[in-house]
């Protein structure tokens, strides 16, 4: 079967996805492809429409999720997602904006937009695909990567300790946030839809498996099945960790929902009616 | 006249950096975002009163980066948009720049040039501007060298952008950009403004990258509006598509250096003084200009014909016009406020036609016009 033929075997979520570029260029087993299907999921589920709306990718792996989704675009640049979004959203508040970054994207260089725009509550979908590492640069140590893991750039071990990034996000003031993984398509799919219908910024992250770079430098194995296994063991849902000890939940990642309020979106830095000013102007010279 | 008045028609006394921000609004900014930096911080302020309230949108970015990305994308999403900044903050836009260049978003720059983290007049960052973006691309930049100018030239600044789909920058420097001089706006009628084209293509016939000639600029179609364009800093090809062929790189940067480059005799406009008869030119830009005036004066009056030839546009270099100057005059003198930097291009469009000198200096203060004298007077020695 040639490839083009592999992807169009009736599968009811193409129609949202750009054919042309199929096949994708995530490897075997990578979970980019799995965070599309959910994302695309949620799309169905809540009839959005994909002509409207604006998806925004970084530089990554993780970035080219939205080059294959058959919206607008915004691509290419590392770290700035959220600046373009938010360019978007104060010109246009009605365009429904949903940025997929990487981990290093989101977090590294993106650091510092990441939590200006929870600050700011800009009515965003942030969805991070956590990865561990710098995948499409070949394997470096990012800012979530589990401490002591083996990286092309940390050959002896990580010394530096990870974020976390949904505690960050929840502090730094984001209005909907939580956790997931790829081998819950079913959660997934709940909490990007949820993600979708907040008003308000939303943020997602989804821990995620990069087989053939953290999965080999970090565990030693290539292995997807391996990989996923190991985040899912490494997993505890937010509920049921409420009732355990700290020594139970050391070294795991809480999932599921952490926070879900609204509260007024960003409209830009000062914002005018006629009576905030009296000076008729003439200040303004 | 009221805040909420786009267009504030009248005679003003007003400082050169709220020009810049009348100047903008009057040619139909919607969108400002910027990061505080002195001395370009009266853009922003300006702004932060003057957009709300007639229907635009003020932004202050986290940093420069979000800024002229905010400005990027906003432009996509159909805004007029500009950012203000000073040296140290256009070396964080640089890589903004280059992604308003791959994906033809208009934008406006404002640089107000400071010397080396402090507060001083310079042009040292006239070749900044020029090529700091990374990968092939040509910059319009306009140098003002009044109050007046830095309205008038913010205004065609918008209206380049939009014709040309690229980012442009007017370059102020200290000393222009917190003097306060005579503006005179006029009636909003007699401002002339330029929208980009707009798509009349149904989605399915439309191509984003795709221009008419070979050097064209395509037509706009706005984010959100089912078009379903991809906008990557890649090289991309006609449909939006990354693409990694010569053939695509090919006709992209053709195209997009192209469109500025072959219109620089149109945008790169030049303004002269007393160089019909002259044995010695003047080539300034900018607050350079109104010394290099004054030497002209001073010169004729000792009985050396002297001349300027004003840059209203350093960028794209205004080849044809200093090649006609260096074969008409017996000396071109290139006066800017760094160490020698624009001169080098000056000198290499004269090409040996005639003889070449500088008056350049970087002390954080334009040139005294006897300083510019005693240039001319070494010249003609
Ligand atoms: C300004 C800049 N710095 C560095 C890079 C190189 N770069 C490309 S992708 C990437 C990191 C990708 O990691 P992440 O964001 O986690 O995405 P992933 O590939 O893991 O999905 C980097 C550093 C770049 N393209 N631009
Ligand atoms: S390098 Fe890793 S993240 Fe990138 S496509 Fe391959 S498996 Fe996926
Ligand atoms: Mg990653």
């Amino acid at each position: 079967m040639s490839a083009p033929e592999l992807y169009t075997n009736g599968n009811p979520l193409l129609k949202y996805m750009r054919q042309d570029k199929l096949p994708h260029f995530f490897c075997p087993g990578c979970g980019c492809g799995q965070v599309v299907s959910a994302f695309l999921r949620a799309v169905e589920a809540l009839g959005l429409d994909l002509g409207s709306m604006v998806g925004i990718g970084g530089v990554g792996c993780t970035a080219r999720i939205p080059v294959y989704i058959n919206m607008d675009c915004l691509h290419g640049v590392h770290g700035r997602t959220l600046a373009w979004a938010t360019g978007i959203k104060l010109h246009k508040p009605d365009t429904k904006v949903v940025v997929f970054a990487g981990d290093g994207d989101a977090l590294s260089i993106g650091g510092n937009h990441f939590i200006h725009a929870a600050r700011r509550n800009l009515d965003v979908t942030f969805v991070v695909v956590n990865n561990f590492n710098f995948a499409m640069t070949g394997g470096q140590v990012a800012p979530m990567t589990p401490d002591g893991s083996v990286t092309m750039t940390t050959p002896y071990g990580s010394s530096e300790p990870p974020f976390d990034m949904c505690k960050l996000a929840v502090t730094a003031g984001a209005t909907y946030v939580a956790r997931t993984l790829t081998s819950n398509p079913a959660q997934m799919t709940t909490f990007l839809k949820n993600a979708l219908n907040h008003k308000g910024f939303s943020v997602v992250e989804i821990l995620s498996q990069c087989p053939t770079h953290f999965g080999r430098y970090a565990l030693g194995s290539g292995s997807p099945k391996g990989l996923v296994e190991w985040i899912k063991s490494h997993t505890v849902p937010a509920s049921a960790a409420e009732k355990m000890s700290p020594e139970e939940t050391a070294g795991k990642y809480l999932v599921g929902e952490f926070v879900n309020v609204e509260k007024p979106v960003f409209r830009g830095s000062t914002v005018y009616t006629p009576s905030t000013c009296g000076c008729g102007g003439k200040e303004a010279k | 006249m009221g805040l909420e008045d786009r267009v504030l028609t009248g005679v003003h006394f007003m400082q050169g950096n709220y020009a810049a921000v009348e100047g903008a609004i009057a040619a139909g900014c919607d969108f400002f975002a910027g990061y505080p930096i002195t001395p370009a911080n009266e853009v922003s302020e300006g702004m932060a009163r003057r957009l709300p309230a007639v229907g635009g949108v003020f932004f202050q970015g986290e940093d420069e980066l979000c800024s002229i990305y905010a400005i990027s994308a906003a432009s996509l999403a159909g805004a007029k948009a500009m950012t203000a900044t000073a040296s140290a903050g256009y070396d964080y836009m640089q890589e903004g720049i280059e992604y308003a260049v791959a994906v033809e978003a208009p934008i406006v720059v404002v640089d107000v040039m400071r010397c080396r983290g402090e507060n001083f007049a310079t042009q040292s960052d006239i070749m900044q501007v020029r090529w700091a973006a990374a990968g092939d691309h040509e910059m319009i930049v306009l140098a003002p060298s009044t109050v007046q100018e830095t309205f008038d030239f913010t205004v065609r600044a918008f209206n380049l952008a939009e014709e040309y789909r690229t980012p442009v920058v007017v370059v102020s420097e200290m000393s222009l950009a917190l003097m306060r001089e005579r503006l005179e706006i006029p009636a909003a009628s007699a401002i002339p403004v330029v929208n980009r084209k707009r798509t009349a293509k149904s989605p399915a016939d439309y191509l984003p990258f795709h221009a008419d000639s070979e050097y064209g600029v395509p037509d706009f179609a706005e984010l959100g509006t089912g078009y379903r364009v991809i906008h990557s800093i890649n090289p991309h090809d006609e449909r939006g598509d990354i693409e990694w062929e010569p053939h695509a790189f090919d006709r992209l940067y053709k195209r997009i250096t192209g469109k500025v480059r072959e219109n620089r005799t149109k945008i790169s406009t030049v303004q002269r003084f007393g160089l019909d008869d002259a044995d010695i030119a003047l080539v300034a830009f900018g607050s350079e200009v109104r010394p290099a005036l004054d030497a002209m004066e001073m010169a004729r009056e000792k009985g050396i014909r002297a001349g300027v030839m004003k840059l209203d546009a350093p960028w794209p270099f205004p080849e044809e016009a200093i090649r006609d100057l260096a074969s008409n005059v017996g000396a071109v003198v290139t006066v800017e406020m760094n160490m020698g930097k624009y001169a080098g291009e000056v000198e290499r469009a004269v090409c040996g036609k005639c003889r070449t000198a500088r008056a350049t200096k970087n002390l954080g203060t334009p040139h005294t016009p006897d300083e510019i004298l005693s240039v001319i007077e070494e010249v003609r020695a």
